[in-house]
């Protein structure tokens, strides 16, 4: 069972499993007896099936496209976004997407190559749970989570920019 | 100059005990050597052919006295005793030690300076024209805008993992464009539209590099309180859709070119939509607050020293020649800008020693308010001498090294540090920069020319901006030797164009005779009034191929 680190640096462990996209030909292996996350795309093709179950999310890779699931987002318990690798940037803007644009409110979890030094910027873009990869040390999340006390930019944790805070 | 409040020094020392903690962990086998570069990198810490090198941002260029004795002060105390301008305004130190950076990182905090995001696949330091408010015919202050640029793409934590590199340039003169804006990211020229409102005219996806590129504009017209949304549009278009399978098509001008620029305009302006009146947008009292730091200084109500000046000029003919080419008009009476060059023959191009960082440092508050600026051709400029003062200044400074008055001649070399530094170079630079000084050093003659940017790289990276040279020369390796391509016609100014190349390469030691035979065809064929890239423009290139390989 992984260890997840949620924003406010607590460490829990869940059994939510990431279920990999099907090879062409085989079907989704969803386990029985612990909640799944699946492609979001086969999500919506089994629509009927799966929306409005809390054993059943969705995850993203960082090449898709967060609009497919759009109004439909808060119908899943769970969204994880997939760093196929750490210096894939591009789970920022899917994350802000999903929160910011299409008002996600349920639990968005980052998963794949989840380092320390990561975890303030997934904070900032509306992450709040952290499978942070098994070869680091879970110790030090909350001390990265934390670094900083504040943000020059507005972001998802916060829609006041800097300069609109100095000016009040 | 802009000035720290609370929330930036905080900021700032959280980031200098987030690298110290990230080092230590580093150090300690806990963070593997790529998972440590992105964040060495984005705190401005290379490791290099020798050394590591560090480099430190300048933001827009600006310095004041205090922060310059500082960047001495870290030479001598973890460096070899010199620094480094760079052809983005910053400086780079050649020989820390990697333990030492926190340590260093610290002591630039306590003068408000930092190395944040002056490498690695983020948004760079934003540069401008090193004349920016002090010039008569600037449509406003970039400044405030490039510090709000600064601030807006600090830690930005969308955009710490682009696919690539990403850098930011504001012109503002309406004539001029000594930002080298059409060649970056995006450039932002300064506009008024036909209501007389002020904004931004777009440019996205120039740059140099492997792939040259002419940005193209991708909107006339920006209301100045929409910058940061739209930037934030034009970044997150590129951060979800810029190439990342191959580093050498990842920039932003490989995907405004797949796209067409019009497309690319329209998935911005698309995102844009969504996201145009979102707190993100400037006030006009976020502004006003910025450009509150960018005031006029104290400056004296004078009438310009045109007399005094004669009789100066006529009595020293090297202080004569000095006006002609090192200073520039100022848009006060009885003021000048003065340009200190840092490119005397025998020293590599924007090399300083401690004692001349200092030598600059007591320039600037005896003479200029207290305050400087790196240019990208790496000089330093004094914005703001009362021209009655000026021969003073031209004698204080011509021992020092800083009075050579080759400023935009042939001599006045853009040059990376080349094979000499870097770990990226394919061959050295700095010694082909020093053979042509050498081989041009009648200034007469090089007046003759008039201006000519001869601007050196030592690899396809383009640090010392080759392309938008108009005469350019490339560091290329070929079987383990170093050769040296040269293009013709780049400009980087408001007509800024990629150059051409001539043909095939040159052995180091052939590469003075080379220029001096581009230099005699352009004498031959130009007219009264036309500088080299005219000529160039007007007879193609045949000409200087005919000569340099018949």
């Amino acid at each position: 069972m992984p260890n997840v680190i949620f924003r406010d640096g607590s460490i829990r462990q869940d059994n939510w499993v990431v279920v990999p996209r099907p090879t062409e030909g085989d079907s989704l292996d969803i386990p029985d007896d612990e909640p799944a996350l699946i492609p979001a795309d086969l999500w919506l093709a089994g629509y009927e099936h799966f929306t409005g179950r809390e054993d059943i999310g969705v995850w993203f890779d960082s090449h898709d496209e967060p609009e497919i699931l759009g109004g439909r987002v808060n119908e899943v318990p769970v969204i994880a976004v997939n760093f196929p690798k750490f210096s894939d940037g591009r789970g920022y803007s899917i994350a802000r997407l999903l929160r910011e644009r299409f008002g996600y409110v349920n639990e968005l979890r980052a998963v794949g190559d989840v380092l320390l030094d990561q975890l303030q910027f997934m904070k900032r873009c509306g992450f709040d749970a952290y499978v942070l990869r098994a070869d680091k040390d879970i110790t030090k999340a909350e001390r990265c989570l934390n670094f900083f006390s504040q943000g020059y930019q507005a972001a998802t944790d916060t829609d006041i920019p800097l300069f609109r805070r100095r000016a009040s | 100059m802009y000035v720290y409040d609370e929330h930036d020094r905080q900021l700032a020392a959280e980031r200098v005990a987030q690298f110290r903690d990230q080092t230590e962990r580093a150090l300690a086998g806990e963070l593997a050597e790529d998972e440590f570069l992105p964040l060495r990198l984005q705190n401005g810490l290379y490791v290099q052919r020798l050394a590591p090198m560090l480099r430190i941002c300048v933001p827009y260029g600006m310095m004041r006295s205090d922060q310059l004795r500082r960047l001495a002060r870290i030479t001598r105390d973890y460096d070899k005793g010199y620094a480094h301008f760079t052809t983005r305004q910053n400086v780079q130190l050649n020989w820390p030690a990697l333990e030492d950076v926190p340590d260093i990182l610290a002591e630039l905090a306590e003068v408000e300076m930092h190395a944040n995001q002056t490498s690695g696949n983020c948004i760079r330091n934003t540069t401008t024209d090193q004349f920016s408010g002090v010039q008569s015919d600037e449509i406003a202050d970039p400044r405030p805008y490039c510090e709000i640029i600064r601030q807006w793409s600090t830690f930005h934590p969308e955009f710490a993992f682009l696919p690539r590199k990403f850098k930011v340039a504001v012109n503002a003169s309406e004539h001029t464009d000594r930002a080298a804006i059409q060649v970056h990211d995006i450039g932002l020229q300064m506009v008024r539209n036909e209501a007389g409102e002020l904004g931004f005219r777009v440019h996205v996806g120039g740059g140099l590099g492997r792939t040259p590129m002419v940005g193209p504009v991708i909107r006339e017209f920006l209301p100045e309180l929409d910058l940061l949304t739209y930037l934030e549009a034009v970044l997150r278009v590129y951060n979800r859709y810029g190439r990342r399978d191959n580093k050498f098509k990842a920039r932003i001008k490989i995907l405004v070119k797949a796209l067409t620029p019009e497309g690319f305009a329209q998935k911005v302006e698309a995102e844009w939509d969504h996201i145009k009146d979102s707190p993100t947008r400037l006030t006009r009292e976020a502004v006003e607050r910025i450009q509150g730091y960018f005031t006029e200084p104290d400056y004296a109500t004078l009438e310009n020293a045109t007399d005094l000046l004669a009789t100066q000029r006529f009595e020293h003919r090297g202080f004569d020649q000095w006006l002609i080419h090192n200073v520039d008009t100022h848009k006060k009476p009885g003021y000048a800008i003065v340009n200190l060059t840092m490119k005397k023959t025998g020293t590599p191009p924007g090399d300083v020693t401690d004692r001349q960082l200092e030598q600059i440092a007591d320039l600037a508050d005896e003479y200029s308010f207290g305050e400087i600026r790196v240019t990208h051709h790496q000089n330093v400029v004094l914005a703001d001498v009362r021209q009655d003062q000026l021969l003073e200044l031209w004698q204080a400074i011509t021992p020092m090294g800083f009075g050579t008055a080759n400023l935009n001649t042939l001599t006045d070399v853009i040059c990376c540090p080349g094979g000499d530094f870097c770990a990226l170079a394919n061959a050295k630079s700095i010694p082909v920069a020093e053979a042509i000084q050498r081989k041009f050093d009648d200034l007469d003659y090089l007046y003759d020319l008039g201006n000519i940017d001869l601007n050196i790289s030592g690899c396809m990276n383009a640090c010392g901006h080759h392309h938008v040279g108009n005469i350019g020369v490339l560091g290329v390796d070929k079987k383990g030797e170093e050769f040296y391509q040269i293009s013709l016609g780049g400009s980087s100014h408001h007509d800024a164009s990629i150059g051409k190349i001539l043909g095939p390469s040159f052995a180091r030691n052939e590469m003075p005779e080379v220029i001096a035979k581009i230099i005699d065809v352009f004498v031959d064929k130009r007219t009264e009034e036309e500088t080299f890239l005219d000529t160039y423009r007007r007879v193609g290139i045949d000409p200087f191929k005919e000569r340099v390989y018949a």
